[in-house]
């Protein structure tokens, strides 16, 4: 189980000769995720670590089933190659590009919602379900198959907090990451609803950081709905000074909006922990999951 | 990319929307000759990109042609908010019966545009949203459907417009959307927006941020923002050039790293640990010499820095290079400042034999990193 990618994921990748598609492929490959098809356009015909390549998905999607894609296409062409995979029916798409346009991610995620699919991204390591399915450039390594959750906006900071929980020996259902972008798919909320579901997953690790109110609404919906499974939290940016963006596209704190400090108090009022440094991810969850072994 | 009023000006202009006659000065005679040719009283604004312009005394007005040279020369030597005053715009006073706002941005949450409109006009918006909310109206854009004419006439209403009035103010705030949106602007806005005593439709100043991952879309700007600093430090727009994400703080430990949330948990840990980042510094994946190098370079331009603190915890990123890059931008920075290295990742037993050949200590544990750099950075005087 675990959530969104597992054994029965077929996946197509999109942008598969380019040189992130192509060496991703094939890291893919090796951890065991069933790449169907690749699509380039104007590039079909040939093919990528043994994939077959076509000029579309539309080709793709008659010689193959598959259920998720994946996108490496270069930013102006990101979308539309999102787009098209929606298009064609597919209701999981990673969106791994960097510096799309808000516009063009706006336009995606309105038409995702009008075929009810779900994005991850733009600017997302992307989704590991360790053992099962890997559909991003995560590092394989760092991750081991258990019943912790992990939902982040930082791709590194999944790997800092997979690799502690790893090395504590807490194993993880999934590792989802939203995306780095003001714009993206699914959210903490939403990876909160599908953890919720998930017989596999009895805790979740969520890693947030400045920018926006999306951990402050995250909070507010864990104590609304007195969320069944323990969560502990991690958030970037204690020490990021007002209106400046750092790094990442939406990270950003406006005026009062979206500091650290307001994220980490919303959590805890809502009864979530945060952890201090990434490591202390491993432990707060340790704690949490003994204490309801026991009680 | 923040854009100058005047800019966004001509932008506003070449979709219809009104904005008061101006002319751009960049000396003092060229603002008389403006207010002489436009004919006074002229408002003189500073051209900077910082916010707050008008409270921070950059607005001042003129009734001659005379008082505007004066204002321009002012205004021209000073630097507001710390932004070096490069251009003023001579601009006709309008007579103002009421001051609106009206701005466009994105909804994170909803995942589409939103449109910010206000009775109370000409102040800062984020403090009237806080003081009085019931004076913002919020609309979010529908993506499938777009701003719409509806859209624009229930803001209209909204600020107590009706008959002839409402639909030309609609049409007004239609045109500002179409704007925003041909431009990809991540913020499009106009505070204030006014009717003027004679019953017309002002945009008395406009304001512009173009989304930068959207300026190949837009060849102008792209240009402008590879060759203007703008509102960039000299650090800032050297760290861009080279592919880099670079923000000054005010410590000592120069902070540099492969992903941005984990730069900043990078920088929480320091101070956590009692010591203070000079920088953020995001060096993406990869990293090879050449970005290295630009790294070390920006951070050690800033003469606070004591330490260096390089945080990789690479996937793809090779450890050996990384580890080779760090030593040989050493030595043609010359610098023998304390460098502390975490590094783990692909390769990474040949990059710490590397470091550790060349005394520099290096950690697999970021906290364990965290505590030598500062504990380095307390021994430096």
């Amino acid at each position: 189980m675990g959530i969104l990618v597992d054994s029965e994921t077929r996946a197509i990748v999109q942008g598969i000769t380019g040189v992130q598609g192509s060496s991703h492929a094939k890291l893919m490959l090796e951890y065991g995720t069933r790449i169907v098809a690749g699509t380039s356009p104007g590039k079909g015909g040939v093919s990528v670590h043994g994939v077959p390549v076509y000029d579309t998905v539309q080709e793709a999607l008659k010689m193959h089933k598959a259920n998720a894609a994946i996108v490496f296409v270069p930013a102006p062409a990101a979308v539309d190659a999102a787009l098209e995979t929606l298009e064609g029916g597919i209701k999981t798409v990673v969106v791994i590009t960097e510096h799309v346009p808000v516009k063009d991610a706006v336009q995606l995620m309105g038409y995702a919602k009008q075929v009810d699919a779900k994005i991850a991204g733009p600017n997302t390591p992307g989704v590991i379900t360790p053992g099962k399915c890997k559909l991003g450039i995560l590092p394989s390594h760092e991750f081991t198959a258990g019943k912790v959750g992990v939902v982040s906006r930082s791709g590194t900071l999944t790997y800092e907090i997979a690799a502690a929980l790893t090395r504590a020996g807490v194993g993880q259902s999934t590792c989802l990451g939203v995306g780095g972008d003001p714009v993206t798919g699914l959210n903490f909320i939403d990876a909160l609803e599908m953890f919720r579901n998930d017989p596999e997953t009895e805790a979740v690790a969520l890693v947030g950081e400045i920018g926006g109110n999306l951990e402050e609404l995250t909070a507010e919906y864990i104590a609304k709905e007195n969320y069944p499974k323990p969560v502990v939290a991690y958030v970037a940016g204690r020490t990021a000074p007002v209106g400046r963006r750092m790094g990442h596209a939406g990270a950003i704190v406006r005026g009062k909006t979206g500091t650290a400090k307001t994220k980490i108090e919303a959590f805890e009022n809502a009864g979530v922990k945060v952890a201090e440094k990434p490591s202390d991810v491993a432990k707060l969850l340790s704690q949490r999951l003994r204490k309801d072994q026991f009680s | 990319m923040k854009l100058y009023e005047h800019e966004a000006k001509s932008i506003f202009s070449s979709y219809g929307v009104p904005i008061p006659k101006h002319v751009l000065a960049t000396t003092k005679e060229q603002a008389r000759q403006a207010a002489a040719e436009l004919a006074v009283p002229v408002a003189v604004k500073a051209q900077v990109l910082v916010a707050g312009r008008g409270k921070a005394g950059g607005i001042l007005f003129a009734d001659t042609a005379e008082e505007a040279e004066k204002a321009a020369k002012l205004l021209l030597k000073t630097q507001l908010k710390g932004a070096p005053v490069e251009a003023v715009l001579v601009e006709e006073k309008i007579s103002i019966k009421r001051e609106m706002y009206f701005g466009v941005t994105v909804d994170r949450l909803n995942r589409c545009y939103v449109t910010i409109a206000s009775d109370v006009g000409g102040v800062d918006i984020e403090e009237v949203a806080q003081k009085q909310p019931s004076k913002i109206y919020r609309h979010p854009i529908d993506t499938r459907l777009g701003f719409r004419s509806f859209n624009a006439t229930q803001i209209a209403k909204q600020m107590g417009y009706r008959g002839e009035k409402m639909l030309e103010l609609a049409e007004v705030i239609k045109k500002i959307f179409t704007a925003a949106m041909d431009y990809d602007a991540e913020l499009a806005e106009s505070n204030p927006l006014v009717e003027t005593s004679d019953g017309k439709f002002v945009a008395v100043d406009a304001r512009l941020v173009l989304d930068d991952n959207a300026l190949f879309r837009h060849v102008e700007f792209r240009q402008k923002r590879l060759e203007e600093q703008r509102d960039l430090t000299l650090e800032e727009f050297e760290a861009a050039k080279n592919g880099l994400d670079y923000v000054k703080l005010g410590g000592d430990i120069g902070v540099a790293g492969n992903g941005a949330g984990l730069v900043m948990a990078t920088m929480d840990m320091i101070n956590l640990y009692g010591g203070k980042p000079a920088n953020f510094l995001d060096m993406g994946g990869g990293a090879p010499p050449q970005r290295i190098k630009a790294a070390l370079r920006i951070i050690l331009s800033n003469p606070k820095v004591q330490v260096l603190f390089v945080n990789i915890l690479g996937g793809i990123t090779l450890c050996d290079e990384v580890a080779r890059g760090i030593i040989q931008a050493r030595k043609q920075l010359e610098t023998s400042k304390p460098t502390v290295v975490r590094l783990v990742g692909t390769n990474e037993e040949e990059g710490k034999r590397i470091l550790a050949d060349a005394g520099m200590p290096v950690f697999d544990s970021m906290e364990q990193a965290a505590q030598k750099a500062v504990e380095f950075a307390k021994q430096e005087p």
